[in-house]
């Protein structure tokens, strides 16, 4: 009787060590695998870009394919992607020069002056706005913020330049509406609620302390917020701007529709031009020589290391600019 | 900090589910093959499976309903619009039974397919496309006519404002408002591109040597808008707009389009038979052929065929299983360019012309399974 006590809980013991032993394994294992497919899934997303585009860069050469401002898909089969990589960092460093200031200004309303209820009604909305498809905003730009933009602001600033300054006119461009200006103004009031929610939660991570005593020093409110709160946030706060302007770059579908897509130089302020992700959207679908799809995906490499560059300079900066334990560094 | 943390792995996450949809996409066309032929086995179900254009993409969904009804759902036409260059190289990959395309074969792709199957591939016109040129011009309300050079000269960007002498010289009676000319191209690759400027380059020297023809080419001027609606959006809400359209997209919302003075001399208002007269020519046995600028008198002069692309020895293309399923297909092909080109002109499409339909019917007789040429039973079939 004792005897079969005794192997019956050596048996339960044994199970139970077993239990935990393979149920931490298996854990592990889990873990590990999903953890290092992201990794093997990025390097192979990497791999078929320039396994897709080498023709086009061994036949233009890296540089090449880089500086020539020469898209020809029809008589030359010549492609050259520097009026894409222009048109991309334009539109988006303008959109977050344009979103930056607005958005700093939503967050600290929302986080340090707005009494919670509004704070709480204007939160939500920016993540309601955030969660507009583009293909929407898209579509709203065409019907009402481009010819809206064309009667009170591109055609009377065009006809003013027309009479007074000439000179203004080849900068200026076709006031028709889609273009390079329409484009980013969409894309800043795009990234807006990204950024604005970014440098929320960053201000909301400034301890309590740290306010108490800049009060306690006899700060007004706007000081606490310049000397105590924006100081403490700032390493958040780029990081959230610069991760907005990585947003910026690979978003799509509202610029293709706005930007009039004009695929070479010279590209005006009011006037069309095209971005990275618009030329490939725009012609992926129907492109038939092999070179042409070859430089397309060769288009899509330079905005994959473009947007890991972005991501890596995110994170290098929230590390440079956070303070850690009320120390700046 | 943890929201960034969380929106790095959102993005992650959806890097991952977007690359599981590419693979199961990757994958799919091999199982619904598959599928086809285990229904078929079991009860007599056939899938055909065609992919391409998706210029003609309405006309086959409609053909396919009808077809189906037709055939008492025994044979479903699954047709997916995934764009010509899609269509071409799915074809030339043999993943799809047929594939669509608005710019033929090239001399390269048949010589290689020619290598791999022993046989041809065949070009099969089975509807006809047209582009009319589309203007927002205030205050002109009769329709304007252009001739070649006038179009040229506009859409290369000489003719910069609507009161240009060479267009009254046209159009006399009449009255151009003094505003700049916009010019409005589609920005994505499309057939209705790779006729409009099929015409440009037949008509212009100039043209064709500076920017030549193409799904997509390298405009001097103007805005791109992105597809049809894009266009169409473009144009209707800029004044001084002038853009070009397939004409059912122009009907369907209203638009002012042009009329233009053909090879012949003839002012030729766009519509369904003028569309169909271009293309009733004497076309090559292969119907490779761009017939923009036509020779017909009474032709539209900016129209070109949407062909479906078929392998002559059916057995070499893998997605085809079985003898049956190669019948299925030759019947669905016969059955497009006979009876169900009745469906063409309700849903905005001209039909085929006697020409095209003779040149189909040659090409169908050659079609062979293991050597059997089936295209000829089942044609003979069909007529009689």
């Amino acid at each position: 009787m004792q005897k079969r006590e005794f192997v019956n809980s050596i048996y339960k013991k044994s199970l139970s060590l077993i239990y935990n032993w393979l149920g931490d394994k298996i854990f592990l294992i889990t873990i590990v695998s999903l953890g290092i497919s992201i990794i093997l899934l990025a390097l192979g997303m990497a791999w078929v870009l320039l396994y897709e585009g080498h023709t086009s860069l061994k036949v233009h050469g890296v540089i090449g394919f880089l500086t020539s401002s020469e898209w020809d898909p029809a008589v030359k089969l010549r492609f050259g992607s520097l009026p894409f990589l222009f048109g991309t960092v334009v539109t988006s460093v303008g959109a977050l020069v344009i979103a930056f200031f607005p958005a700093i200004a939503i967050a600290i309303f929302i986080a340090e002056y707005a009494p919670k209820w509004l704070g709480n009604i204007i939160e939500n909305m920016v993540h309601l706005i955030a969660a507009i498809p583009s293909v929407v905003v898209g579509i709203w730009g065409i019907f009402v913020f481009v010819p809206w933009m064309r009667e009170v602001v591109y055609q009377p600033v065009y006809t003013w330049a027309l009479e007074n300054n000439s000179s203004l006119l080849p900068i200026l461009g076709n006031p028709i509406g889609y273009g390079m200006a329409s484009a980013t103004i969409i894309l800043a009031l795009m990234i807006i609620p990204f950024t604005t929610a970014l440098t929320k939660d960053a201000i909301d991570q400034v301890p309590k302390e740290q306010r108490e005593a800049a009060y306690a020093l006899g700060a007004t409110h706007w000081e606490v917020i310049r000397m105590a709160v924006t100081p403490y946030a700032r390493g958040g706060i780029m990081a959230g701007s610069v991760l907005s302007f990585g947003r910026a770059i690979g978003e799509t579908m509202a610029v293709a529709m706005l930007i009039g897509n004009k695929n070479n130089f010279p590209f005006t302020i009011f006037g069309p031009a095209a971005t990275m992700p618009s030329v490939i959207i725009n012609e992926f679908r129907e492109a038939v020589e092999n070179l042409h799809l070859s430089s397309l995906m060769a288009i899509g490499l330079v905005l994959f290391v473009i947007s890991l560059i972005v991501n890596l300079f995110a994170a290098y900066i929230t590390r440079k600019l956070s303070i850690t334990g009320g120390q700046s560094i | 900090m943890k929201r960034i943390k969380m929106i790095k792995s959102i993005q992650l996450f959806v890097l991952f589910s977007l690359s599981l949809l590419v693979v199961s996409c990757g994958g799919r066309s091999d199982s619904s093959s598959e599928t086809g032929s285990k229904k078929s086995s079991k009860s007599e179900r056939i899938t055909v499976l065609g992919a391409g254009a998706s210029f003609p993409a309405p006309l086959v969904t409609a053909m396919a309903d009808d077809y189906r009804d037709i055939t008492n759902n025994r044979v479903t036409v699954n047709y997916q619009s995934i764009g010509s260059g899609g269509g071409v190289r799915q074809f030339v990959e043999q993943t799809i039974m047929f594939g669509m395309t608005e710019a033929f074969l090239s001399d390269e792709v048949i010589a290689n397919i020619e290598q791999s199957t022993q046989g041809k591939a065949f070009n099969m016109p089975i509807t006809l496309a047209d582009v009319v040129a589309t203007y927002n011009i205030p205050g002109v309300d009769e329709q304007i006519v252009f001739n070649s050079e006038l179009l040229v000269n506009l859409f290369l960007g000489n003719i910069t404002s609507w009161d240009d002498p060479r267009i009254a010289e046209i159009n006399p009676d009449i009255d151009f408002p003094s505003i700049p000319v916009t010019i409005v191209h589609r920005s994505d690759g499309s057939g209705t591109t790779n006729i409009w400027t099929s015409y440009l380059s037949s008509v212009s020297k100039e043209w064709r040597d500076r920017i030549g023809f193409a799904t997509s080419v390298n405009w001097p001027v103007g805005v791109g808008g992105n597809g049809n609606e894009g266009v169409a959006g473009a144009v209707m809400n800029s004044p001084g707009a002038l853009g070009y359209n397939s004409l059912s997209y122009a009907l369907l919302n209203d638009m002012d389009y042009a009329a233009i003075i053909n090879s012949s001399g003839n002012i030729i208002e766009p519509s369904y038979e003028a569309t169909t007269a271009a293309a009733d020519i004497d076309l090559p046995a292969d119907t490779r052929v761009l017939f923009t600028n036509t020779p017909a008198p009474d032709g539209y002069p900016v129209a070109g065929f949407a062909w479906m692309l078929v392998y002559e020895n059916l057995e070499k293309n893998n997605a085809i299983n079985s003898r049956k399923e190669a019948v299925e297909l030759v019947k669905f092909l016969i059955w497009t360019i006979t009876d169900g080109q009745n469906l063409s002109e309700d849903l905005g499409y001209a039909r085929l012309p006697q020409a095209a339909v003779d040149r189909n019917f040659e090409m169908i007789r050659q079609i062979k399974w293991e050597g059997e040429k089936i295209g000829e039973e089942l044609l003979k079939a069909a007529i009689n």
